[in-house]
């Protein structure tokens, strides 16, 4: 079995056959990224035990001749935001380094009725807060292609991983872009579905009103199958979206010849020429599918950013308030009164970036510049929002590069938190308007670093996005 | 500046955040630039707009309240399995009144 390389149809094919089973291919999976993984540090750790449990069930629905389910057997890696019963989850954080949680997000209930094989737990920024996996309090995750330059963040575990080979699927989480840079870093596909389209029930809060669960996965195929899983109404989250979900796999065949894509021209200024070169020889491959594209204007793009960070900040301060040595396992040594010990607590155990986080969250929140930051940020977020309806009452699709630029170096940005910030342009706009977003590979530079293109679409329409971006696959990308 | 020192020890406080010496100044430079940034947000007129709290939508009102069943709690021995110290079913936190 060369297991980097295999998709959910051939492990589905093999289990059926009896070439291999469902736990044969759990420990060797598990066997293998053990191997790999200290070139990456893309797993925090391992979940041997339940992923044997649940490979094992597999081969019994196998053995009885059920239908073992639409993930049978795939081994997935699961960003350690998301709670798995009984498995550690730290969230890349020094406060969660021994918290287990007593509860599975629903994605991961879902993932593992669905057949699906949790391998492990996958390294990321601190509370998802940051660009490239630097700020973990476990050590940053080496990029698989480039080993000296980040893998993007903050699911940057997740990517590397799936581009490793050391798992075939992974859940990731986005809020400004988590998902898809590193995929794009990466060199795989990255899903952002439309806000509340998966239940957030077990994913630790960063910025609510942004927060998404997606997927990461080799293949636009193999991203839309486990998202088709995990989608759809949870009665746990009151914000999952009752809208029926469809058959993302059917959608795929489609055609997108005469499928109106806009190119919106601010998203095309900033980037290296490399990346803009491939950006382009993407939009000429598409053209010769026959698409229809043409420039478009998303006016409020320059104000993204500041918008971005000042909501996602705020509902950042707030919902990390929690951690405050009461409740959640890390407790500050040096605690005498009980303000104290909150402090103190707060103070060792988050780490810089999400100190940032929580002061300039505070900061705009606070008396006298609620209205003049907060109250902004959102009207602005009408407007972004505003911007992306028009856009699509013209075009069916929006076509764009996902990062500036490819992976950079380790250690390049960490030192200028607004230059890092900067660097998500391009992708916070879909989290802000809620609407659905993929990374998709599109070439490589010279270098061998990968680019990805990014895929926009309207609230609820991932069936265009998937259709296109398939189509952009078989093509062979930029190439 | 936008943010003075003593404020930033003041958004600490806000946040319960204990800082040492050399993250006072630092934080202190990197809000400035942030802030800075963001003062970006003058430049566009928002008169009349209304502020967009969560990406809506169309969807019935009611759409997303769940049927009020019961349903099991997470029970006390769980709830309190992460807490730093525990003890009589309860979280224990140090000793908020002196005597």
């Amino acid at each position: 079995m060369h297991i980097p390389s295999l998709t959910i149809d051939q492990i589905r094919e093999g289990l059926l056959a009896h070439r291999f089973s469902a736990v044969e291919l759990a420990q060797e999976a598990l066997d293998f990224a053990a191997t790999q993984n200290p070139s990456t540090n893309a797993y925090l750790h391992f979940s041997p035990e339940r992923a044997l449990r649940s490979a094992a069930r597999v081969d019994e629905k196998v053995a009885q001749g059920q239908d073992p389910g639409p993930l049978a057997g795939v081994p997935i890696a699961v960003k350690d935001v998301i709670l798995t019963k009984g498995v550690r989850t730290t969230c890349g954080s020094k406060l969660l380094e021994h918290y287990t949680p007593p509860y599975d997000a629903t994605a991961v209930t879902r993932l593992e009725e669905a057949g699906g094989v949790i391998l492990g737990k996958t390294n990321c920024d601190e509370f998802a807060m940051g660009s490239s996996n630097e700020n973990s309090a476990f050590g940053p995750v080496r990029n698989p292609l480039a080993p000296g330059r980040v893998p993007g963040g903050s699911s940057g575990g997740s990517a590397a991983a799936v581009a490793q080979g050391t798992a075939v699927l992974a859940l990731g989480s986005d809020t400004g872009g988590s998902i898809r840079q590193p995929a794009s870093f990466c060199g795989v596909v990255g899903v952002t579905p439309t806000y509340g389209r998966v239940s957030r029930y077990g994913l630790t809060a960063f910025a609510s009103s942004l927060d998404h669960i997606g997927t990461l996965a080799r293949t636009v195929r193999d991203a839309a199958a486990l998202l088709e899983v995990i989608a759809g109404r949870d009665p746990l989250d009151a914000t999952s979206a009752a809208a029926p979900v469809p058959d993302y796999t059917h959608a795929l065949d489609g055609e997108v010849k005469g499928m109106k894509l806009g190119l919106p021209r601010e998203y095309l200024k900033d980037l290296t020429s490399e990346t803009g070169d491939l950006i382009g020889k993407g939009i000429q491959a598409l053209r010769k599918l026959g698409c229809d594209v043409r420039d478009i204007s998303l006016p409020t793009t320059d104000y993204a950013v500041a918008c971005y960070y000042i909501i996602a900040t705020a509902e950042a301060s707030s919902n990390l308030a929690r951690y405050d040595g009461v409740r959640y396992t890390f407790r500050s040594a040096s605690s005498g009164a009980l303000s104290d010990m909150y402090r103190h607590t707060r103070g060792e155990g988050f780490g810089a970036e999400c100190k940032r986080r929580i002061m300039l969250g505070t900061y705009v929140l606070s008396a006298g510049y609620y209205d003049a930051y907060y109250l902004k940020a959102q009207k602005v977020r009408a407007l972004i929002a505003r911007d992306f309806a028009h856009a699509f009452s013209e075009v069916d699709a929006i076509v764009t590069p996902v990062s500036p630029f490819p992976a950079f170096k380790l250690g390049e940005k960490i030192g200028d938190p607004l230059a890092m910030y900067l660097s998500d342009i391009y992708t916070i706009t879909g989290d802000l308007a809620g609407i659905p977003c993929m990374s998709v590979p599109c070439g490589k530079t010279a270098e061998g670093l990968p680019v990805g293109m990014q895929i926009l679409a309207r609230h609820f329409d991932e069936p265009s996005m998937f259709r296109l971006a398939y189509a952009f696959e078989r093509a062979g990308g930029a190439n | 500046m936008k943010i003075t020192e003593q404020e930033v020890r003041y958004v600490a406080d806000l946040a319960n955040l204990s800082l040492g010496e050399a993250e006072v100044h630092r934080f202190q430079a990197d809000l400035n630039e942030i802030l800075g940034h963001m003062e970006k947000l003058n430049d566009i007129d928002t008169t009349g707009v209304e502020p967009m709290a969560q990406v809506l939508y169309e969807a019935a009102e009611t759409a997303t309240l769940r049927a009020d069943i019961e349903r099991p709690a997470l029970g006390t021995e769980l709830a309190l399995a992460n807490a730093p110290q525990a003890g009589a079913g309860y979280f224990k936190v140090p000793k908020v009144v002196e005597r």
